[in-house]
């Protein structure tokens, strides 16, 4: 009788829990990529829950921006660069035939190292950019959009008296928080960031991060970040890649209180890298 | 420390003193000091060259701007007979800005699209060789231009282009005229031919030095490859494509052999264009027309058209200059 009872509770608890963890956004299956005959990421498989913020850390060419790079197939538009292996998005391949590319990256968007706002356009327009690529041409809509993205990138309090300034003109954490918002405008599922505070001095960092961490609420965040200390802070998910290998992935919490491999100690403790 | 032992020098010690230094610094040449000496001198010759130029100019149209004055500019008579000269340029004016219209109105896009191909589209195993064809045809001899033009692309235009042209739309004045072949659009033509390489290439390496982040920030708001190079690269080079362009009009305003080889050499008040079919006449290409023969007021009013030429040029470059300042710089704010 009580085995009987534990049978019956025991594959209940089993599928919640398989349910909770398989709100996998993104995944990739054997991804493998090449710049020219440079073999960067060598069968990645990896799932990316969604409305979590996941860090890929590791040491410099270890191939962790070619993989976000592939999450939104921009890593194709470097001459010579291919890959093969799928990657997947809410079920369906991003690679498979057919798909363009174009209607991806609108479901993908992505933050770069280096802010780079479109410096001949004012801060709206840098904003509405990628709306009005989208045939968006109706200026009530256009200004919501910019307003409620940039308050969502933290930047409107700042920057809403100047809306007319060139992008270009703001503070360097400030042109990051703008390339951010122009992201959000577009309504993306997914939100990539590319080591996206590298260029930024530790205020404007604190900012960035703890956007991150509010965005994550809403969006599925991926974080390529060479600190490792950041990524304990505003990641729930941590990869670690080593020469184009996925060595560990796991919560990070875990993953940085009690590594699984020893490759991931020495790298946390930093004795390499 | 020395300059606070000559604080309380007066102003004659200060005076001796910087004489002293100088002449110290003379004898005392260092490799630094000649070479800013040599800088200034070489600076100092394009300014030379520029005076002297106008003042020859000024001075040789003397007798024609003193006969005639103001409607030397807004004449349009040309008469060589001794004691009933006449002279104006108001032909050759008008005659130079719609060839360089023609010019840059094809020339320009016909040059964007090389520039776009070349910097965005074309891999780079067609974009070397491709690039270098295209800056090769810059260095093809203008007379060279003039007579392939004449041989072959006026007879072509004439049939191809003139004839349906003037018979379909000849009511309309532009388009009227005898279609054959050596007018004002065929002057046009030649030089919208001749600023391509130019303009082209200027564009194409300004786009190609847009950087990579400005692609990657268009394509990752989804932007399609048109989109990204209208977003990405032309709206950052636009400043540069310009400068492109002035050189490509200043190039055309002042082409000179070609022109005259093509544009049927009309004078007086034949030389007005009243239509894109007609024999016409540019500044530049008056003065190369006319040089041989041409004695005591006669070669003034060139020397003259020499010097309304010299004007045009001067106020195109100053009207680009007015207009990268206002148009680029100040309302798009920090370009480059």
């Amino acid at each position: 009788m009580t085995v009987g009872l534990l049978e019956q509770v025991k594959p209940e608890n089993k599928s919640t829990t398989l349910q909770q963890m398989e709100r996998y956004k993104i995944l990739t299956e054997n991804l493998h990529a090449w710049f020219g005959s440079n073999h960067v990421l060598k069968d990645i498989s990896i799932k990316i829950r969604e409305n979590e913020a996941t860090a890929i850390i590791g040491p410099s060419g270890c191939g962790k921006s070619t993989l976000i790079r592939c999450l939104n197939r921009m890593h194709e538009l470097v001459p010579g660069a291919r890959s093969t292996g799928r990657v997947v998005l809410d079920d369906s391949n991003i690679y498979a035939k057919g798909v363009d590319p174009v209607t991806v990256r609108r479901r993908v968007g992505m933050v770069f190292q280096k802010p780079n706002p479109f410096p001949t356009m004012s801060v709206y327009d840098n904003v509405a950019a990628g709306l009005k690529l989208n045939g968006v041409r109706d200026n009530t809509t256009l200004d919501q959009a910019v307003e409620s993205s940039l308050e969502r990138a933290f930047l409107w309090d700042e920057v809403k008296a100047d809306l007319d300034k060139p992008g270009s003109s703001l503070s360097g954490g400030q042109q990051q928080r703008l390339c951010i918002a122009r992201a959000l405008a577009v309504k993306p599922e997914v939100l990539l960031m590319d080591e996206p505070c590298s260029a930024l001095d530790p205020v404007a960092t604190a900012k960035i991060e703890e956007l991150i961490v509010s965005l994550k609420e809403s969006y599925t965040v991926v974080i390529v970040t060479h600190n490792m200390q950041q990524a304990a802070r505003v990641s729930d998910f941590t990869a670690f890649l080593y020469l184009g290998q996925l060595i560990e992935y796991g919560e990070t919490t875990g993953l940085f209180e009690n590594p699984g491999e020893e490759l991931t100690e020495r790298y946390l403790t930093g004795k390499f890298g | 420390m020395s300059r606070m032992e000559e604080a309380p020098l007066d102003h004659a010690g200060v005076q001796s003193s910087r004489l002293q230094n100088f002449s110290y610094r003379l004898s005392h040449l260092s490799g630094d000091d000649m070479f800013e000496v040599l800088s200034n001198v070489f600076a100092c010759t394009a300014v030379v060259i520029i005076a002297l130029t106008g003042i020859v100019l000024v001075r040789g149209s003397i007798p024609v701007l003193g006969k005639f004055g103001l409607g030397f500019l807004t004449g349009s008579g040309w008469s060589t007979t001794f004691g009933q000269e006449s002279y104006g340029m108001l032909p050759y004016v008008l005659g130079t800005l719609v060839t360089s219209g023609i010019a840059i109105s094809i020339g320009i896009p016909v040059s964007l699209g090389i520039a776009i191909f070349l910097a965005e589209m074309a891999p780079t195993s067609v974009r070397v060789p491709l690039s270098q064809l295209v800056e090769l045809l810059a260095a093809v001899p203008s007379v060279i231009y003039g007579f392939w033009g004449l041989l072959v692309l006026s007879p072509w235009i004439a049939k191809y282009v003139e004839t349906p042209l003037t018979s379909g739309l000849g009511s309309i004045p532009i388009f009227h005229g005898s279609p054959h072949g050596l007018d004002l659009l065929m002057g046009g033509l030649i030089l919208a031919i001749m600023i391509i390489p130019t303009v082209s290439s200027i564009s194409k390496e300004v786009m190609m030095a847009v950087p990579t982040s400005q692609r990657e920030a268009a394509y990752s708001i989804g932007a399609t490859r048109w989109e990204v190079v209208r977003m990405g690269v032309l709206s950052y080079s636009r400043s540069g494509i310009f400068g492109a362009a002035i050189l490509g009009l200043g190039r055309a305003v002042g082409e000179t052999m070609a022109v005259t080889m093509v544009i049927g050499g009309a004078l007086g008040s034949e030389a007005v264009p009243t239509s894109l079919f007609i024999p016409g006449q540019t500044l530049a290409s008056l003065i190369a027309g006319q040089f041989k023969e041409a004695e005591s007021l006669q070669l003034s009013a060139l020397v003259g058209a020499g010097l309304v030429l010299f004007g045009l040029a001067l106020l195109i470059n100053v009207f680009a200059q007015f207009m990268v300042w206002k148009v680029l710089k100040v309302k798009a704010g920090a370009v480059e």
